[in-house]
């Protein structure tokens, strides 16, 4: 176990390398590099231009920058926002609450929605059921979720009223109630895309699990079937889902910078493209490298996990 | 006599797929829808009496079926089918043109990381998972902020965000293939590296290849509405299904049906090649079961 591990943990690190590689090359990739920001304003001159360039040290070769960039990188200076001068991490961590609140519970409806409607397209395999479920998940799947959004927006808050259509919070307000009333859209609308790929998953994983030698051992025995359904069936269908989760993790950090947007949810994704706006280079390099570091970890932890529950994982 | 045998043999696998495919009703309207959009988009322009640049400010938000404008009219009191139409046959043009494109850099990769293995197979590969690690829309919109967007950079930008998973599939099938005689008997012949890897192995992994790039295309059409949606895709006065929408959540209370039309649409085209994809996987390889 501690083997499989510490291997796992190298590919990560060695992955963290190359992501950080892709992450420097797309700052340079900017018009200007990193002092494009500099450049476009007039008030200096190219004698100016020169100055900054040294003292940030721009003039070095390309791998001796990259190499004190990761270094600083390491050391949490992940540099300043253009905006206001504020640390790049702590203007991220301001707004990571308020996506990880959105996330949480998108992945909670999903899990909880898209398990169910996965155990029991499995179970009646092709019933009416079934096929309403695939075919709704394939819909699912492909409506952009910003025009859900809209949708959303437009039928409970432009017709019915019954909820906000945006921010995470009434001014002024801000009592549990009101945070879980402004939560339920852009959760929801979140939550579709995760819906129907749980749902997915789980049908297939459920699929595979009950055509296997050990649950015909148990109807044999003469157990009742919902004991084998919930304790032999759906904990051995539920393993693969840990690796779901975290193959689904970069698509539920796409799909919540976009809810954010629709709704003006102030987390992550949303400074993220306010951030886009203003050109802030350090801010915008900041939440990708954020992001993908993330996704990393998602990654690395579901491994673990896997092998944990499932001590065939740690031989092979 | 052996000669008729054997093409009704080798014919059987190509009927046995088009068979399976026709009973993939969902797929089979897929194709239809596609087809319909892409003539359409084609050709609907040219019916219409309206041009999708066209201002006409005292017409400004009619709303659908009134009068002359079939669909209504925007913000600018520009018709929204012939928006649509054209907005249509950017979307699509970019679904297809990102598709060759990312399939052609995936398979190149996938090929060359599958058939070499060793040292450069692993650095391929592992390039390929950091460049995953990424999600694809804050990709895409860290590398959108840096250029000039338009049509070209737009197709290109998604094109490099979707070409890893074409790469992770080519390369399985090439790395299988790779061991098996027929590629060991054209090495034996003195084939080319080069030879091998795409006159041989390619081919044969061309299931998985055809699904990939429909897929492929389907994701490149949602990828460029959240594009051009939030705003650094395809730029207005130019239409495309996602920078009509850029406007529509402002008028969503007095005009929502400029936020219809064009989400419908893709919605439509995406779902279709979904299922368009679903059923050639199903058709090409039976064995093929990931959900």
């Amino acid at each position: 176990m501690a083997r499989y591990v510490a291997n796992r943990l190298a590919q990560a690190i060695m992955l963290l390398v190359i992501v950080s590689a892709i992450g420097f090359a797309i700052l340079h990739l900017a018009p200007g590099g990193p002092l494009s920001q500099f450049a476009a304003s007039a008030q200096m001159t190219q004698e100016d231009l020169d100055r900054v360039t040294r003292q940030l040290g721009l003039d070095r070769s390309l791998p001796i920058q990259y190499l004190d960039w990761f270094g600083r990188m390491l050391r949490g200076d992940w540099g300043h926002s253009y905006r206001d001068g504020e640390a790049v991490l702590s203007v991220i961590s301001s707004h990571l609450g308020a996506t990880l609140e959105l996330m949480a519970t998108a992945t909670i409806i999903a899990v909880l929605l898209g398990g169910w409607i996965g155990v029991l397209g499995a179970l009646r395999r092709y019933s009416l059921f079934d096929s309403l479920a695939t075919v709704g998940a394939m819909i699912a799947l492909s409506i952009p979720t910003f025009w859900f959004g809209l949708v959303t927006i437009y039928i409970f808050s432009v017709k019915l009223g019954w909820l906000p259509a945006g921010n995470r919070e009434t001014v002024g307000d801000g009592s549990f109630l009101d945070l879980l009333h402004h939560l339920i859209a852009p959760a929801l609308v979140l939550a579709l895309v995760e819906t129907a790929m749980w749902g997915r998953f789980m049908r297939s994983s459920m699929l595979e699990v009950i055509n296997q030698d050990y649950i015909r051992t148990a109807r044999a025995k003469g157990m009742p079937e919902w004991r084998i359904l919930t304790v032999h069936a759906l904990r051995n269908a539920l393993l693969p889902m840990i690796t779901v989760a975290g193959l689904q993790f970069p698509t539920l950090l796409g799909g919540a910078l976009v809810a954010e947007t629709v709704f003006t949810w102030p987390g992550m994704g949303r400074l993220f493209l306010d951030s886009i706006g203003y050109r802030d280079y350090p801010v915008v390099m900041g939440i990708l490298m954020f992001s993908a570091i993330m996704v990393l970890i998602g990654s690395l932890l579901a491994d673990i996990l896997y092998a944990v529950v499932d001590p065939r994982i740690r031989v092979g | 006599m052996t000669s008729a045998a054997l093409s009704t043999v080798q014919l059987a696998p190509g009927h046995a797929a088009w068979r399976r495919f026709r009973r993939h009703r969902l797929a089979l309207a897929g194709a239809v829808i596609i087809l319909v959009l892409v003539l359409g988009s084609a050709f609907g322009p040219y019916l219409l009496p309206f041009d999708d640049t066209y201002i006409d400010i005292m017409k400004r938000f009619a709303p659908p079926l009134s009068g002359a404008h079939i669909l209504g009219t925007d913000e600018l009191g520009r018709d929204v089918l012939a928006r649509l139409m054209m907005g249509a046959r950017v979307s699509l043009s970019i679904g297809f043109v990102a598709m060759v494109i990312a399939m052609a850099v995936g398979i190149a990769v996938g090929a060359f990381a599958g058939f070499f293995g060793g040292v450069v197979g692993a650095v391929l590969m592992r390039l390929v998972d950091a460049m995953l690690c990424f999600p694809t829309i804050f990709l895409l919109l860290a590398l959108a902020a840096l250029i000039e967007p338009g049509f070209v950079t737009t197709t290109v930008l998604i094109a490099a965000t979707a070409w890893m998973w074409v790469a992770r599939v080519v390369e399985a099938q090439v790395r299988s293939l790779r061991e098996r005689e027929f590629a060991v008997a054209a090495l034996a012949f003195g084939s080319s590296n080069l030879r091998i890897m795409f006159r041989e192995l390619v081919p044969n992994a061309v299931a998985p290849i055809v699904v990939a790039a429909t897929l492929n295309v389907a994701k490149a059409i949602l990828l460029e509405s959240y594009l051009s949606y939030l705003g650094y895709g395809i730029q207005p006065p130019a239409a495309s299904l996602g920078n009509m929408l850029n406007n529509a959540q402002i008028y969503l209370t007095s005009a929502p049906w400029l936020a219809i039309a064009p989400g419908l649409a893709i919605t439509l085209a995406v779902t279709s090649f979904n299922f368009l994809g679903d059923g050639l996987r199903d058709a090409l390889d039976p064995r093929m079961n990931i959900p």
